[in-house]
């Protein structure tokens, strides 16, 4: 009854699906790692036929990219603080992970005056004091409006590094004590731009994926997105001991909310 | 005297491009040795190894004394022009819409007699110069110079139709960030380009050297990677029919052998070096080849950009010099396939160039200045190869002798 119901609200539009993910555009800026280490793909997509004579009838395209390109997942073997973590890869964790209740946090107005905002824990209860406790099971976004940014400004790199908002060592350890399930971001990674200086380093990618966590990043239209009562949808692609994916990121928002 | 060449005027859109002709191409198997030294920039004829004897037309056995050791040398550039004559009518359809055109013999300080064109400014009976020029089909032939340089002798009509001088034309360098980039398009611009289209890779890094480049009057930058086949067509749909001469500088170093490197920088490597090329040549070869007799600023050359190490192997760079080797084999190829539209393409053997890349060896490096410098030479001078820097001479010096030995040589790095 309960999915006949929401079959009913979507058709009905009382409950709207909201897209959170950029359009993969061989274009859209990829994290940049010293120039010494891998680096990852950007996207890229070559055309196998066009009605033509590679294929009377029929168009498509071979495409390849990183895991870890455009709007995409992060399953807790990415970091090596996760390589142990059971069922930590793209094709062995639990589905039920994929669709969860989403808490977002905004932080539009801190990110706006200050590039290198850092969410904290004090962030985190102010939110609860308003919205209520983050419940165990849920994903938290951090909604920056960071996904506005285009060109340049996106990634924001300057010579000491690239300089974006992201969550403090402590924001995330509170996260982890309220047994979220994941962390999303409209940045390119879960990280802040200077999360190398945080100790420890990288605190989302470090202490979430140690943890069995997931991130997502390079979100968007998370100013379409309530504080509570979404649900989020988003299944990366079942790649074996992937480390994460490209995925299509779905809100279920009550047009009530 | 050499009339000033001036800019040309705008096309008149109602007006059909004229299209490519070529003089004739076919050429024995000894005759193609005069295409070789031409494109090198080199006055070199066959030499008897038994007589001595200096040969013209290129031939398979010695006209004094019948051996079959014939090797191609340098000879003195020094010539007497005998007679001269301006050819005003001729059946063949290059040579017809090109008319008059200017040849006489010349005797040869090195002996032989020989038919050669003529340029304008040769006086009557006056001791001449001789060089070999690649002709717009791209084979060997002999042109006699004025002994001395005179002004402006490079627009000589018979000069600039076989050569592929920047001047008047717009030139697309295909990588911004190569440390080269900027000094080439100085370069070009000095060389009287009308205008240089510099690509740009992923817009959304800093690129410091950006407001640098964009501050020079005749550049403008735009898009490009060539690793996205949407770019270069989106680039080609905008600049396609004006691009008279592209350099094709975008390249992927880095260091490693086979064992020890990473797969993805030898992939990357590839991606840029070899395919990029074909994406390239997808996007704007047809235009260029089409456009080989568009008048003043007509397409006229390709450059490609390649390692010099391309031509054996390089362990301490084995992915990128094999991405080169690559390059160099479809560049071949494309030099036959734009051969038709009388586009002729240019191999920039670059050695170690002075960059983080190359960092840690020793000199002798190439300073991106030098590099630009002998690219913008190599077109003024309408040549098909040429070797930047001390170590891409010399590793040419050792392929020429002996191919397999340079091979081995190159175990110890370049």
């Amino acid at each position: 009854m309960v999915l006949d119901t929401l079959t009913k609200a979507l058709a009905s539009g009382s409950v709207r699906v909201v897209d959170l993910t950029h359009t993969l555009d061989p274009d859209f800026p990829v994290i940049v790692l010293p120039a010494e280490f891998g680096q990852c793909a950007r996207f890229r997509m070559d055309e196998v036929s066009a009605y033509d004579h590679r294929g009377p009838a029929w168009k498509w395209h071979n495409i390849s990219m990183s895991e870890h390109t455009g709007t995409h997942f992060d399953a807790p073997i990415h970091w090596v603080t996760g390589r142990d973590v059971p069922n930590g890869a793209t094709d062995a964790i639990d589905p039920v992970a994929f669709v969860g209740p989403v808490c977002v946090i905004d932080c539009s107005a801190g990110a706006a005056a200050d590039e290198d905002f850092t969410l904290e824990p004090t962030h985190i209860e102010e939110w609860e004091a308003r919205h209520g406790p983050i419940p165990a099971g849920a994903w938290v976004l951090m909604r920056t409006d960071w996904s506005h940014r285009q060109g340049a400004e996106y990634l924001n790199l300057r010579k000491d590094g690239a300089h974006s908002p992201g969550p403090s060592p402590a924001a995330v350890r509170a996260l982890l004590d309220r047994g979220i399930i994941g962390f999303g971001s409209e940045c390119v990674g879960t990280d802040a731009g200077q999360a190398a200086h945080f100790d420890p380093p990288y605190p989302a990618h470090a202490m979430l994926h140690g943890a069995g966590k997931y991130g997502l990043q390079c979100l968007r239209n998370l100013d379409a997105l309530p504080p509570t009562g979404a649900v989020l949808i988003c299944p990366p692609l079942k790649i074996r001991g992937g480390t994460g994916s490209p995925l299509r990121v779905l809100a279920l928002v009550e047009a009530s909310a | 005297m050499t009339e000033p060449l001036a800019p040309p005027p705008k096309k008149n859109p109602q007006r059909r491009t004229r299209l490519p002709t070529l003089p004739p191409a076919m050429r024995s198997r000894a005759g193609l040795g005069l295409a070789l030294a031409a494109g090198q920039g080199r006055f070199a004829l066959q030499c008897c190894a038994e007589c001595g004897a200096v040969q013209y037309p290129p031939r398979d056995a010695c006209h004094q004394c019948l051996a079959t050791d014939l090797q191609w040398r340098d000879q003195p550039t020094g010539g007497q022009l005998l007679a001269e004559t301006r050819i005003h009518a001729s059946p063949d359809p290059y040579f017809r819409e090109r008319l008059p055109w200017r040849a006489g013999t010349v005797q040869l300080d090195a002996g032989p007699v020989v038919l050669a064109h003529v340029h304008g400014d040769v006086a009557r009976e006056a001791r001449v110069r001789m060089a070999l020029r690649l002709d717009r089909a791209g084979q060997g032939v002999l042109m006699a110079l004025p002994e001395r340089e005179t002004p402006h002798m490079e627009d000589d009509p018979m000069l600039r139709e076989m050569g592929t001088h920047p001047r008047h034309r717009r030139v697309l360098i295909t990588d911004a960030r190569a440390p080269e980039a900027e000094p080439l398009a100085r370069a070009l611009l000095d060389a009287g380009a009308a205008h240089v289209f510099l690509g740009l890779a992923e817009g959304w890094r800093p690129f410091p050297a950006c407001e640098r480049i964009e501050a020079i009057e005749g550049v403008t930058l735009h898009p490009l990677d060539v690793t996205d086949a949407e770019s270069l067509a989106d680039l080609a749909g905008s600049i396609g029919g004006k691009v008279d001469i592209l350099i094709n500088n975008a390249r992927h170093i880095r260091p490693g052998g086979v064992i020890g490197a990473a797969l993805h920088d030898t992939r990357d490597a590839l991606e840029v070096g070899a395919l990029g090329l074909m994406r390239l040549a997808h996007a704007f070869g047809p235009a260029m080849r089409a456009r080989g007799a568009d008048g003043v600023n007509s397409a006229c050359a390709w450059v490609n950009v390649l390692p010099a190490q391309a031509l054996a192997h390089d362990p301490g760079f084995a992915g990128a010099v094999a991405a080169g080797a690559a390059m160099r084999a479809l560049s071949l190829s494309l030099r036959a396939e734009l051969r038709a539209g009388g586009i002729r393409v240019l191999h920039a053997h670059a050695g170690p160039i002075d960059d983080e890349w190359h960092q840690p060896l020793p000199p002798p490096k190439l300073a991106p200045a030098a590099l630009a410098r002998a690219i913008v030479q190599g077109l003024e001078q309408g040549l098909e190869e040429i070797h930047a820097g001390d170590v891409a001479r010399d590793l040419a010096q050792r392929f020429a002798e002996n191919p397999a030995l340079l091979a081995r040589e190159m175990e110890g790095g370049a």
